[in-house]
């Protein structure tokens, strides 16, 4: 097997995994939704409603593509298709497993070792913008601009806490590379503590979690699509696949998201205090860092449903005001006092 | 067009057309938003859409054959305005009903107020993000329909009660349906309490958003709890002591600025109170016999004398009021229906001049508008 | 009774007349003097809320007592007597119910509006709450009050030709359709 083939087996599982994590998802969200609101959620399509995602899939591929009257022609199919491609592509260098080896072949598990890693993910994760803002203006209609506008204005502000909180952990573990960040997080420092970034960062993973869920448009920052405001924000006048494209590159965003907090916060594959490749065959090993991997991840999509269902949304100069007056300014102070302890080398 | 588009014919706005159907809306109405940005410059209101020329209705039915439509008015609370009609008719005639039938009437008006209370702060909930207590309360308000479907078979639009009394006594199982709903309610009513009201984003949301003074309020004649969230304590339950009111003790929550939160928490204390009353209630009910009566002396065809009454209770929204003219026949000559929402709503445009959109959305959740009884 | 008396001693002469119906105390006062009343009444017995304000067509009610009459008319005439004419008494009128926040009492004044000239000056000036029961008793029964900020129809649309609460107007209406043409105001496509 050469490169090639492997290079194109690599983004081919790591394309369908993402799609089916995001298809899992709606079920995910589904049925966590009802298990905290004290209902019962899908449970006629198969057991425990598991092909309602196939159901909901194959109702979204053969609805009536439509598009408004006035609509512009192109950018009104533009939008998703961006936000889609975004989606897909930023996982390219988050990392999925540690290495494994397949007929004496050593295979790294990440499609793209890029040694600027972080840069490319905040990037083409700033791509995301255009999708809603081209959608909500293609749409020709009200409800649709202002979701975009404040998608817009949301995504934009809430990017500089995620790039501060990033910034913070390449200074800690002296790399951008993202395979690197999570091969430095081996071992433990101070005696007992795991050398993950969640215990060197405290303050960083906060920052960046509030503007992940800032990034990934959930409650409490659902503004631009806040359904009882404005109708669906900038998805109102979106039926068919390419409100297909729009909802399953939300979740595509999300299982992103928590790839990347896992990666950076906490110990991407490593299990605290256990070497793993110490005790299996390096085939094993490859399962194992994967599925631990995919464990984590699961965490923090499962947090995300967790806080939909609970807590109430922002208003929109509030969340501004969030962004900007208190993200800001504490991730600031996270480089500072990163620097200061990098300084004194601990 | 609208009065406030007149006045802010100079400025520059885009109009955001909230209803008649909108995900957020209660009932069939309209608000043209005019917005700078997401600042509120004014809106126009335009309702109508739910006239179904109830008052002239009145005027060629029978006093009975009322009883169904004034259902339709609050229809989340329908006992309350049924109640309300037939006590007006009575104070007409000058009957008395028996304590039996006030009993089941208190009881009954409770439950429907807080049945109307849990729709109020289940959408409000909703319509701010928080959709989880929506699904607490409800699974409540199903088990206070039951009760309702137990009683006399309908669910919302309950037909409750006969001029002079009520038709019915209590099922014979209310008192463990009671003691089954009270906990739920308790329960639901916390759960609910510990989601919202401290939680940081809620108080965010819904402090400070569309206050209105006291004064203000009572010049646009705002009643019930949107007036008691201004902090004046008026209740027609206490003020002016209708049907066996004065036999209970029960508090009055009042707010204190009037706003979005004010008129959430004294709702939900409200419901509290409620519980209370009823079970005063149910304890002195118990105590009659079955065999009092429950209805008062009434002839077939109700021809009350010569004559006008204003007659108001306190209904879940404020204080709801039928004015009765009769002209000796059996039909009414003339029904007007006062609803609380009617002028509540008029204060709109002045309460949300300023705000942002999500605030207009907050706050006309908190109003409580009832198409029903908007329009009539 | 002791409102009746206070009532009494500050209308002074406007009040016209006092119905006492199952406790509801009813005063009637001049179509012309309707603010200045309210206003005393405010100021003076502080009657500070305005519960609703209403119309009534009386017309109905003339015509039952005028078929009455004419019948006891044609017996008495048969009798020896003579046939008087009434002068036809003002066909609505306007009720105010207000109330005291203080001692609780509730008052509701009248005036009487006579078909020929249906205008009355508005409340709006005392109470910012009179605005919409106002424009609904012009939308459902003609009566104008001047001096209101936006008097157009309320419940019905705007372009309705008739008064629905009137007692000529039958129960079925009489088949008005409103027309719909959709007109964006020059905006182009956002509405």
């Amino acid at each position: 097997m050469n490169d090639w083939t492997i290079a194109i087996i690599k983004v081919v599982f790591i394309w369908s995994w993402t799609l089916l994590i995001a298809t899992i998802m709606t079920w995910v969200e589904r049925r966590g939704s009802a298990l905290i609101q004290d209902r019962l959620g899908p449970n006629i399509a198969g057991p425990f409603g598991l092909f309602q995602p196939l159901a909901d899939g194959i109702k979204l591929f053969t609805k009536e593509e439509f598009a408004p009257k006035h609509a512009h022609k192109i950018l009104f199919t533009l939008g998703p298709v961006l936000f889609a491609v975004q989606a897909f592509s930023a996982y390219a260098v988050i990392p999925f497993g540690d290495k494994i080896v397949i007929n004496a072949k050593e295979i790294v598990l990440q499609v793209a070792d890029v040694n600027i890693g972080f840069l490319f993910v905040l990037a083409v994760g700033s791509l995301a913008v255009y999708g809603f803002v081209v959608g909500g203006w293609g749409s020709n209609n009200k409800y649709s601009l202002l979701g975009g506008l404040r998608a817009t204005a949301q995504l934009l502000s809430y990017e500089v806490p995620l790039g501060l909180a990033m910034l913070a952990v390449c200074m800690t573990y002296s790399s951008f590379s993202l395979r690197e960040i999570s091969l430095d997080q081996a071992g433990t420092f101070l005696g007992f503590l795991p050398n993950w970034g969640f215990f060197k960062q405290p303050l960083g993973f906060l920052v960046f979690l509030v503007a992940a869920f800032a990034e990934a448009n959930r409650v409490p920052f659902d503004l631009p699509e806040a359904e009882s405001e404005l109708v669906a924000g900038y998805h109102t006048e979106y039926g068919g696949m390419r409100l297909g494209l729009y909802l399953f590159g939300e979740y595509v965003n999300l299982y992103t998201l928590s790839a990347l907090m896992v990666t950076i916060y906490f110990g991407a594959w490593h299990l605290p205090y256990i070497d793993m490749s110490a005790y299996l065959s390096p085939f094993a090993y490859g399962i194992a860092s994967f599925v631990v991997f995919f464990l984590k991840c699961a965490f923090f999509l499962w947090l995300f449903v967790w806080v939909r269902w609970t807590i109430p949304r922002f208003r929109f100069d509030q969340l501004m005001g969030l962004g900007w007056k208190s993200l800001i300014p504490l991730g600031l102070l996270n480089l500072f006092v990163t620097a200061f302890f990098i300084q004194i080398s601990l | 067009m609208g009065p406030v588009k007149q006045r802010i014919a100079n400025e520059d706005y885009v109009t955001i057309n909230v209803g008649p159907s909108h995900p957020a809306m209660h009932g069939t109405l309209r608000a043209i938003a005019y917005v700078s940005g997401e600042t509120v410059l004014g809106t126009d209101l335009e309702i109508g859409y739910l006239h179904r020329g109830v008052e002239k209705l009145g005027e060629n039915l029978t006093y009975h054959q009322f009883i169904p439509i004034t259902d339709r008015l609050n229809y989340c609370s329908a006992i309350a305005n049924n109640v309300s009609y037939e006590m007006a008719v009575e104070k007409l005639m000058g009957l008395e009903v028996p304590e039996k039938a006030q009993l089941i009437r208190i009881i009954m008006t409770e439950l429907s107020r807080i049945a109307d209370h849990i729709v109020l702060v289940g959408i409000l909930g909703v319509d701010l993000g928080a959709f989880t207590p929506f699904f607490y309360l409800f699974i409540q308000r199903e088990e206070i329909y039951e009760i309702f479907e137990w009683y006399n078979g309908a669910r919302l639009t309950n037909t409750f009660g006969r001029i002079g009394g009520v038709e019915a006594p209590l099922p014979e199982d209310f008192e463990e349906r009671w003691s089954k709903l009270k906990k739920g309610l308790d329960k639901a009513i916390g759960e609910t309490d510990k989601l919202l009201t401290h939680n940081r984003i809620w108080m965010d949301r819904t402090i400070g958003v569309t206050p209105i003074s006291a004064d203000d309020a009572l010049n646009w004649g705002f009643t019930g709890p949107c007036l008691r969230a201004c902090g004046v304590k008026r209740d027609l339950r206490k003020d002016e002591p209708y049907s066996l009111y004065h036999q209970f003790d029960f508090e009055i929550p009042t707010g204190k600025h009037g706003d979005v939160f004010d008129r959430y928490m004294v709702r939900m204390i409200e419901m509290r109170e409620s519980v209370k009353i009823i079970d005063q209630a149910f304890a002195m009910y118990k105590e009659l016999g079955p065999d009092e009566p429950l209805m008062a002396k009434v002839p077939k065809i109700i021809r009350p004398p010569e004559g006008e009454v204003y007659h108001a209770i306190e209904s879940p929204n404020g204080e709801l009021g039928f004015y009765i003219k009769s002209d000796g026949t059996d039909k009414p000559y003339r029904i007007k229906i006062r609803p609380p929402c009617y002028m509540i709503f008029q204060a709109f445009d002045e309460l949300i001049q300023g705000e942002m959109i999500s605030d207009l959305i907050a706050c006309l959740s908190s109003l409580n508008i009832i198409a029903g009884e908007l329009d009539r | 009774m002791a409102l009746k008396d206070s009532v009494l001693k500050v209308l002074g002469k406007k009040a016209l007349a006092f119905d006492e119906t199952a406790g509801s105390l009813f005063v009637e006062v001049p179509k012309e003097h309707i603010v200045a009343c309210l206003t005393l009444l405010k100021n003076e017995l502080g009657f500070d809320f305005l519960s609703d304000l209403f119309g009534v067509d009386n017309s109905a009610l003339y015509e039952k007592k005028k078929k009455k009459k004419k019948k006891k008319g044609e017996e008495s005439e048969e009798n020896g007597g003579s046939v008087q004419e009434e002068p036809v008494p003002p066909r609505f009128e306007v009720i105010y119910l207000l109330l005291n926040l203080e001692t609780n009492q509730r008052l509701q004044v009248r005036i009487r509006v006579p078909e020929n000239d249906l205008t009355v000056e508005s409340a709006t000036g005392l109470w910012k709450g009179a605005n919409w029961p106002e424009r609904e008793c012009f939308d459902m029964f003609g009566i104008k009050f001047r001096g209101h900020p936006y008097l157009k129809r309320l419940l019905m649309w705007d372009e309705f030709p008739a008064h629905p609460l009137r007692k000529d107007y039958p129960l079925e209406g009489m088949g008005e359709e409103r027309e719909l043409v959709y007109e964006p105001e020059g905006e182009g496509h956002w509405t």
